[in-house]
């Protein structure tokens, strides 16, 4: 088991990526805060833990400071410490810049940049309590790197997410601390469920592998950076995403 | 286990990062294909692997020969009837100023570290093809994401080797044949000692020096990064890079 005896939060931790995040670390052997907004966590940390897993779900909001510590907080409560933080909650819901309200633009960067923020701050202050290192993965995507005309807000809060993964990796190395981010193209969950199925298609058919993603392949990803196995990785942005960017 | 039932030829098998991956796929349960211009380093690798019960072929190969690559993939196919991974691990590392390059050390270096990645991907790609299934990894480097004094040369042959990935990866992406690049840092290796001697710095230096975690990695760190892209773990991952460096290029 790749993740024995490791105590990992993951936000967004109760549907798509997220949640096929906190069933593989739990197969692989970590105790995991699901941290969400919905009180779905709740039903799926009540499920794993009567199969025998170990887990608690902490009703967070990633844009509310607060939320974040009470997260750290409630975690070294009932685990002990902090191993790895998985900075994965985010949105998607956004339109060409003529078209999107300040409003939205604003949610947009408060959840998906400013809430990766937050998240790996207070898991560094805690990494650096406990003097034993840590592990982040944040949630970067193919948007990262590259946009299309619609997600305005969502590519600078990703483009920003791996500069901030950059960042991070440079200032605590020393620590121990390794910072790196997936970068997943379109992958099947629900922030695509108001995508209607030619709309799915299309985005499929800009995969060279002429699909969508599944949420267990990027799993695999996070599970592979969060693990020792990659004791050498640090600061960088895994892409996942089909070919997408190689075109 | 995670390769089990898979046919995996690995280049420059004898020694180094090379050798700890074809160690690791056996244990994850794959046949494995070394092939080396090194016959007595490659045999010896060949051994240590079937002292575990391990299942192991050895291919004496000069990557830069294509008579060379069309013996490799008969014996893979004759030996074990199939080929699902290739890393295209085998490289040499020359660091020297640019004006003191001599076209016909230019030429040996592209034809090991280019020609061969191509070679390879030609003769074995389409064989990976016919079954709709493959994973290739070819061996790049920092050196082919960034500029360093004295690396023209060795970066050139990584640049390409990096572009030619993604080129391959797009043709080959909806015959369900995956390509990525890997990008290591200074590993402990002989390349290690030879930068070292090189540079006038030490390994313990250089690792201070180049990469925010401090060290040199390790073949093992390498050799699992290998593995995680040469299994079905990374079945959405095609003509991506994945960088191993220990920080230095998030500088």
């Amino acid at each position: 088991m790749k993740l024995k005896d490791k105590v990992a939060i993951v936000t967004g931790g109760a549907s798509g990526i997220g949640e096929a995040t906190v069933r593989l670390f739990v197969e692989e052997g970590a105790k995991v805060v699901i941290a969400d907004f919905s009180d779905r966590g709740q039903s799926i940390s009540e499920e794993l833990n009567s199969n025998r897993y170990d887990t608690l779900f902490v009703q967070t909001d990633v844009t509310k400071e607060e939320d974040i510590q009470n997260m750290i907080n409630e975690t070294v409560n009932k685990y002990g410490k902090l191993d790895v933080m998985y900075a994965n909650a985010g949105v998607a819901d956004d339109a060409p810049a003529h078209e999107l309200s300040y409003e939205k633009w604003k949610r947009t960067i408060d959840i998906n940049l400013s809430g990766v923020f937050l998240s790996d701050k207070y898991a560094i202050e805690q990494f650096l309590k406990q003097g034993t290192g840590g592990v982040i993965v944040n949630a970067g995507s193919i948007h990262s790197f590259v946009s299309l005309p619609a997600p305005t807000a969502y590519s600078s809060a990703k483009g920003g997410v791996k500069l901030l993964t950059q960042n991070l990796c440079t200032a605590y190395a020393k620590e121990g601390i390794r910072v790196n981010a997936v970068c997943p193209g379109y992958i099947d969950t629900p922030l695509l469920s108001e995508v209607d199925a030619q709309k799915k298609e299309y985005l499929a058919s800009l995969h060279p592998q002429g699909r969508l993603g599944k949420p267990e392949e990027i799993a695999k990803a996070v599970l592979f950076l969060a693990s020792d196995d990659a004791s050498f990785v640090n600061g960088t942005t895994l892409l996942v995403d089909g070919g997408y960017t190689a075109q | 286990m995670r390769l089990e039932n898979k046919v995996a030829i690995i280049t420059g098998g004898g020694t180094g990062i090379g050798k700890e991956t074809a160690l690791l796929f056996a244990k994850e349960g794959a046949k494995v294909v070394i092939t080396d211009i090194n016959e007595q380093s490659g045999s010896a690798a060949v051994k240590d692997i079937q002292a575990f019960g391990g299942e192991a072929l050895f291919v004496r190969h000069d990557v830069s020969n294509e008579d060379d690559w069309k013996k490799v993939a008969d014996e893979t196919i004759n030996t074990f009837g199939k080929v699902d991974v290739l890393f295209n691990n085998a490289g040499i590392y020359i660091i020297k100023p640019l004006a003191e390059i001599e076209l016909a050390g230019w030429n040996r270096l592209m034809s090991i570290n280019v020609t061969g990645v191509f070679l390879g991907m030609k003769h074995i790609m389409p064989l990976m093809a016919k079954q709709n299934k493959g994973s290739v990894i070819n061996a790049s480097s920092i050196a082919g994401l960034t500029g360093a004094a004295g690396h023209v040369l060795y970066g050139a042959s990584k640049g390409a080797v990096r572009i030619m990935t993604k080129d391959a990866a797009m043709e080959y992406a909806s015959a369900g044949v995956r390509v990525n690049s890997i990008h290591p840092g200074y590993i402990d290796t002989g390349m290690a000692d030879y930068a070292s001697e090189t540079t006038g710095n030490s390994k313990e230096q250089l690792g201070k020096n180049l990469f925010p975690l401090g060290r040199l990695g390790s073949v093992n760190e390498v050799a699992k990064m290998v593995l995680f892209l040469a299994s079905d773990e990374s079945s959405f991952s095609t003509g991506a890079e994945f960088v191993i460096d220990g920080g230095a290029t998030a500088k």
